[in-house]
């Protein structure tokens, strides 16, 4: 078997085949990160555009960073500068960069289905870093190879994941992955925030946080975004804080083998204590440096994609 | 489609000693002398060399990242990575392939060793050199020459059991046109 896609848009369309060769592709890549000669001409002559209408720092620079070790050439495209401001549409922006003859495009964009809706109308490979409260695929990708990397096989280990639920394009990315790798994931939070309904996603909801953390092999936090919050979903910051935030007394119900992740960015002394978010059993900063490979392993990937109908009719 | 011409394992292990005379011919007073097999094909023989000259340092090269032809080929499901058994610089290198054809997966060799250092001599063993090459590569070291036609693979298989080693002449599947992924 070979890959054959050449979009990544969702966590949800991979098959578990697909999200095991992102990995190995991914490791292979970690091992020549590692090297003095940090860079492979695999994408050589090939231009990355990296579309960004959403604030990010990690995603952004990992992308950048990805590309660069592959070779290719990367334009990072400036919203706040560009014509976005003077009401071109999405549709026009991103024509207007195939029309510069990109070879692929990375987006993020903050509404849902924004990468699905470029897919279709461009004849480059799209990648998805991240639409709205949808997926963040390549996020999970890393989170889940991160995992991996502590614990081994994914299969019938427990995952926390604790905090904004409802708005997180990461925790949507990451039930999808880790459903498919065979782990059981918790979703914990106020009720507000951590609605039944994601339980038809295959995770397990809860609002007991103590019962959930000694259970698990992995707690992973994520931020409370303010920013996609139209209307408040619990009386202050400082009220998640008291019941939700992980602190010390709170991480001593970890399993002595549990891991701490975080997707960044964080706000310290709300979901996480600077002391537990820096701490020994912390794999943020992994996190971090994983990205990068697993980013190199999707853009090479999908740049190099057979068609299904090509490998069919030469097997 | 014609059968397949087939080359047996008698013929395929007397082309190995061959090989094997010729290296220690020259390398037998050579100090740390690297033998890096080429994924995968290269590998098995370089193992088998190496066993049969008694040297150590035998390691592994990968080239799936320095090949210039991405999304003509499938990519493969696992990569076996580049292990090095010692440094590369100054070293002298022996690249072992099982095939020679048009030379660049020899060319993309030579990038990826010199990502690692810059090796003071490199030399090319490989157990058939096939006609068609397309740079201007030549081995040090040779098994054997087959005369085949440019539509045709050669297939070498050294496996677990010397007993079933061989070298398969066929001709090429046809390959459907691949639709433009990157312009």
């Amino acid at each position: 078997m070979t890959w054959t896609r050449k979009h990544l848009i969702t966590i949800e369309e991979l098959s578990l085949r697909e999200i095991e060769q992102i990995h190995a592709t991914a490791s292979a890549f970690k091992k020549i990160l590692g090297r003095n000669v940090k860079k492979v001409p695999a994408l050589r002559g090939k231009t990355i555009v990296n579309l960004f209408l959403e604030p990010s720092t990690r995603t952004r620079l990992a992308f950048d960073m990805a590309a660069k070790r592959l070779s290719a050439d990367v334009i990072a495209f400036d919203a706040s500068s560009s014509s976005t401001q003077k009401g071109e549409t999405l549709r026009d922006t991103a024509e207007n960069i195939q029309a510069l003859n990109a070879d692929m495009i990375v987006i993020r964009h903050a509404a849902a289905g924004s990468p699905l809706y470029l897919s279709k109308i461009l004849d480059i490979p799209v990648i998805n870093a991240g639409d709205g409260a949808h997926e963040h695929p390549t996020q999970g990708l890393l989170d889940t190879f991160t995992m991996k990397e502590h614990l081994g096989s994914l299969k019938g280990r427990k995952v926390a994941i604790l905090g904004d639920i409802l708005f997180s394009r990461v925790a949507r990315s990451n039930i999808h992955a880790l459903t498919k790798m065979g782990a059981a994931v918790t979703l914990v939070g106020p009720s507000t925030l951590v609605p039944h309904g994601f339980t038809t996603l295959g995770a397990q909801v809860s609002h007991d946080l103590k019962s959930a953390l000694a259970d698990a092999d992995v707690v992973m936090l994520l931020r409370i975004q303010h920013e996609r919050q139209g209307h408040r979903h619990f009386p202050s910051l400082g009220e998640y804080t008291s019941m939700f935030g992980l602190n010390k007394t709170r991480a001593s119900w970890l399993n002595p083998h549990a891991i701490i992740m975080h997707p960044g960015p964080i706000n310290r002394g709300v979901e996480i204590d600077s002391e537990l978010a820096d701490g020994e059993r912390s794999v943020i900063l992994e996190q971090v440096t994983n990205g990068i490979a697993v980013r190199m392993a999707v853009l090479y990937l999908c740049a190099g994609y057979q068609p299904e109908h090509v490998i069919s009719s030469t097997q | 489609m014609a059968p397949p011409k087939t080359i047996g394992s008698r013929e395929v292990h007397a082309a190995i000693e061959r090989l094997a005379a010729a290296i220690k011919a020259r390398h037998s007073k050579t100090e740390g002398l690297l033998v890096l097999g080429i994924a995968n094909g290269g590998i098995p023989l370089a193992r088998r060399l190496c066993a049969r000259l008694g040297i150590k340092r035998v390691g592994d090269l990968d080239i799936s990242f320095h090949r210039d032809d991405i999304g003509k080929h499938p990519i493969p499901k696992e990569f076996t990575p580049t292990l090095l058994p010692g440094d590369v610089n100054a070293a002298t290198v022996l690249l072992v392939d099982d095939v020679l054809f048009s030379g660049r997966t020899v060319k993309a060799a030579l990038d990826e060793l010199f990502d690692h250092g810059r090796p003071g001599r490199v030399e090319l063993a490989v157990l058939v050199d096939r006609a068609s090459r397309k740079l201007p590569i030549v081995a040090d070291f040779t098994g054997t020459t087959i005369a085949a036609g440019e539509n045709e693979d050669v297939i070498v298989t050294l496996g677990d059991d010397p007993s079933k080693d061989m070298i398969e002449i066929r001709a090429r599947a046809p390959r459907a046109p691949r639709a433009a992924a990157l312009r």
